[in-house]
């Protein structure tokens, strides 16, 4: 099995005559993933290589049933996108769009928490999610994952999320779904609500938690995985050598104060009987050692 | 973006939240000219974007032209926690019955926003909240919903100010939130909020960042980012929009995303190295921008090797091998470069390389190695010692 998405997902995507929308929903399409439809306000009747476009989610979900949303649209538009989304009862909403302002997104979380509580939102600023061999949404290369588990992956960072699944991949150990939560202060879904989901899968026997710097997602999740986790987790925290006060790129990088250190991070996790690598090869060779010793 | 006080005060205007009527100097002169502009009794106050200020000498008080000169003299120039004060806030004095606290920001692991009122502002605001937490009132406010009056309220009688300060405090959080959501800020602070001797409550102090990733709706901000005293490295980097921090080793850092960047950088450590700067060219980076990249690393003469460390999702390789032959065609590299090349059309990126590797252009196929090649070259070049 696999969480949140899977061979039976059908999706739209938001923003696919744009150029980004075009390259990555094609390829998710290439990749076996149900991509039905796509919208683009205006530009509704016309398709994208066979794939047809309508002007409102609505319209999409209507025509081709479509029950998850692919969003790749500019930072301005993004919030809206995800609430039209929701609106039209998608039920998993991807959205990659990095930049998102704060506020936009702190109002975007608590309206669907509030008026969508069904509605399951990964990202923004997020690589999305693959289930090897059944579906990719989002911008993962989905060469680099191999089908079949026993691995679920989590990871705050997109590019990161894509290294963790090439460390796996290489030493020949799958995965069951890996998503990106994204690097954004206030994301959809968090490591909680994953490592839940991991826990209640049953092809899923192990998880990699990929952290980085900034803010107390990961000490959140280590009380979880001592409390409620009885599957082993690795996890790997970046930004050691981050230097206090700047912001490392994603805007929840960062050390304020004593907060957010990866340091901290790290002893929450070891604390919480996760195994802690100190650099994604090492991750992907203890996983070694941990699948191994699953029997 | 952090803003500085008076930048802080003057977008605090735009939203009506009180404050001391004051302007800026450069020099001891325009310093004496405001004060006479505002009135004497004046607060001559270091621009700097440092907590500390008042401690380190950088507030003074001056009764006139004379005090107001000196004290001027005194700070400009002044080193404040490794910030040069070049700029002044004078402003008229205030009579100070009673200093609070007040701040809006987005509290992350509730997903809300945070408001927080005290009785007790002032220099010793982060004691308080060690020591007594509960002299700190808190407001949990829901983004959707907004700060009602009722809610102001609340913080206000929680934090027991003073009777006579209360309808305004109210007044001044409403405000407060409202520059905080529509402003677009990522926090503001007011420290101390002051409650004068003629029962008047108004911003003695300004705190406010600005969330960069708003500024394409504020053009006003264009003025606050002319004033962003940057390392310029990091100037040059942002002007091709770039996302660097200028660090102090050897091996130069590229690398898409923020997290594999960070990661390089903690890879390049635990390989015995260490990096001259965290740069990520950001998702979907084009030939430009990575050819950009290797130009701002190229400014850094502390750099002895760069690493280029790619896993295209949304960026492809083959953009990254065009960036990088443009580069090398454009300007003269002074350190090599180790490349990293995997993802998203990473045979494509490749097979575009495969001609023009040489000792200053080398691949490596793991992260780890890669790192490892870097730290070694970067130690070759600066004679054994790093």
């Amino acid at each position: 099995m696999s969480i949140f998405a899977d061979e039976n997902t059908k999706v739209v995507v938001q923003g696919l005559t744009g150029s980004q929308g075009r390259f990555h929903g094609l390829r998710n399409r290439a990749y076996g993933t149900k991509v039905v439809a796509g919208v683009t306000p205006g530009k509704g009747g016309s398709d994208v290589e066979g794939i047809p476009v309508y002007d409102t989610v609505a319209q999409a979900v209507d025509a081709t049933g479509a029950d998850a949303s692919f969003v790749v649209v500019p930072p301005p538009f993004a919030a809206g996108a995800v609430l039209e989304a929701a609106e039209a009862g998608i039920s998993l909403i991807v959205c990659i769009t990095e930049g998102i302002p704060a506020q936009d997104e702190a109002r975007l979380f608590n309206q669907l928490k509030r008026d969508y509580p069904n509605a399951r939102l990964i990202g923004p600023n997020c690589p999305g999610i693959i289930s090897p061999g059944k579906c990719n949404i989002g911008i993962t290369a989905g060469e680099i994952a191999l089908a079949g588990g026993p691995v679920g992956i989590v990871s705050r960072s997109g590019t990161l999320t894509y290294q963790a699944l090439y460390e796996l991949t290489q030493q020949g150990i799958g995965q069951t779904t890996c998503l990106g939560i994204g690097g954004d202060p206030v994301p959809g879904t968090s490591f909680i609500d994953c490592l839940q989901a991991f826990e209640a899968d049953p092809e899923t026997k192990a998880v990699l938690m990929i952290g980085e710097i900034g803010g107390s997602e990961e000490e959140r999740a280590a009380d979880f995985i001592a409390s409620e986790m009885s599957k082993p987790v690795v996890a790997y925290i970046a930004g050691v050598t981050a230097p206090p006060g700047r912001r490392m790129g994603h805007a929840g990088a960062i050390i304020s104060g004593s907060q957010g250190t990866a340091q901290a991070k790290m002893e929450a996790l070891t604390a919480a009987g996760a195994r802690v690598a100190k650099n994604p090869s090492e991750a992907g060779e203890i996983m070694v050692e941990v699948v191994k010793g699953l029997a | 973006m952090d803003l500085f006080e008076y930048q802080g005060k003057q977008y605090f205007a735009r939203f009506g939240i009180p404050t001391s009527p004051g302007g800026i100097a450069d020099t001891p002169e325009e310093a004496v000219a405001r004060a006479s502009e505002v009135g004497y009794p004046v607060v001559v106050k270091a621009q700097v974007k440092v907590g500390g200020r008042g401690k380190a000498g950088g507030v003074r008080l001056a009764n006139d032209k004379q005090e107001t000169r000196s004290a001027a003299e005194a700070i400009l120039g002044m080193n404040i926690k490794g910030h040069l004060v070049r700029r002044l806030w004078i402003e008229h004095a205030s009579d100070i019955a009673k200093e609070y606290y007040a701040s809006f920001t987005l509290d992350r692991t509730a997903k809300l926003h945070l408001g927080m009122v005290s009785a007790k502002g002032g220099v010793e605001i982060e004691q308080v909240a060690a020591e007594d937490p509960r002299a700190i009132a808190r407001l949990h406010i829901n983004p959707v919903e907004g700060l009602t009056e009722e809610g102001a309220r609340k913080l206000v009688e929680e934090a027991s100010l003073d009777e006579e300060a209360k309808d305004q405090a109210v007044a001044v959080l409403q405000a407060l939130y409202r520059c905080f959501v529509e402003g677009d800020a990522d926090l503001v602070e007011v420290n101390p909020l002051i409650l004068t001797v003629d029962g008047r409550v108004h911003a003695l102090d300004a705190k406010v960042t600005l969330d960069d990733n708003a500024a394409y709706r504020h053009p006003e901000w264009e003025e606050y980012r002319a004033t962003e005293l940057e390392d310029e490295r990091e100037k040059l980097a942002r002007e091709k929009g770039l996302n660097y921090i200028g660090l102090d080793g050897s091996t130069g850092i590229i690398a898409n995303g923020a997290g594999l960047a960070m990661s390089t950088l903690d890879v390049v450590n635990q390989v015995g190295g260490s990096a001259a700067n965290f740069l990520d060219i950001g998702g979907g980076a084009s030939a430009d921008v990575m050819a950009a990249a290797l130009e701002v690393i190229n400014t850094d003469e502390r750099v002895r090797s760069i690493l280029v460390n790619i896993f295209g999702g949304i960026t492809r390789c083959d953009e990254v091998a065009r960036g990088i032959l443009d580069a090398l065609g454009r300007v003269e590299l002074k350190a090599p470069i180790v490349l990293r090349l995997d993802g998203t059309n990473a045979e494509e990126g490749r097979a575009i390389l495969a001609d023009h590797l040489s000792e200053r252009l080398i691949q490596e196929t793991t992260m780890l190695s890669a790192a490892r090649k870097a730290v070694e070259m970067a130690a070759q070049a600066s004679g054994g010692a790093r």
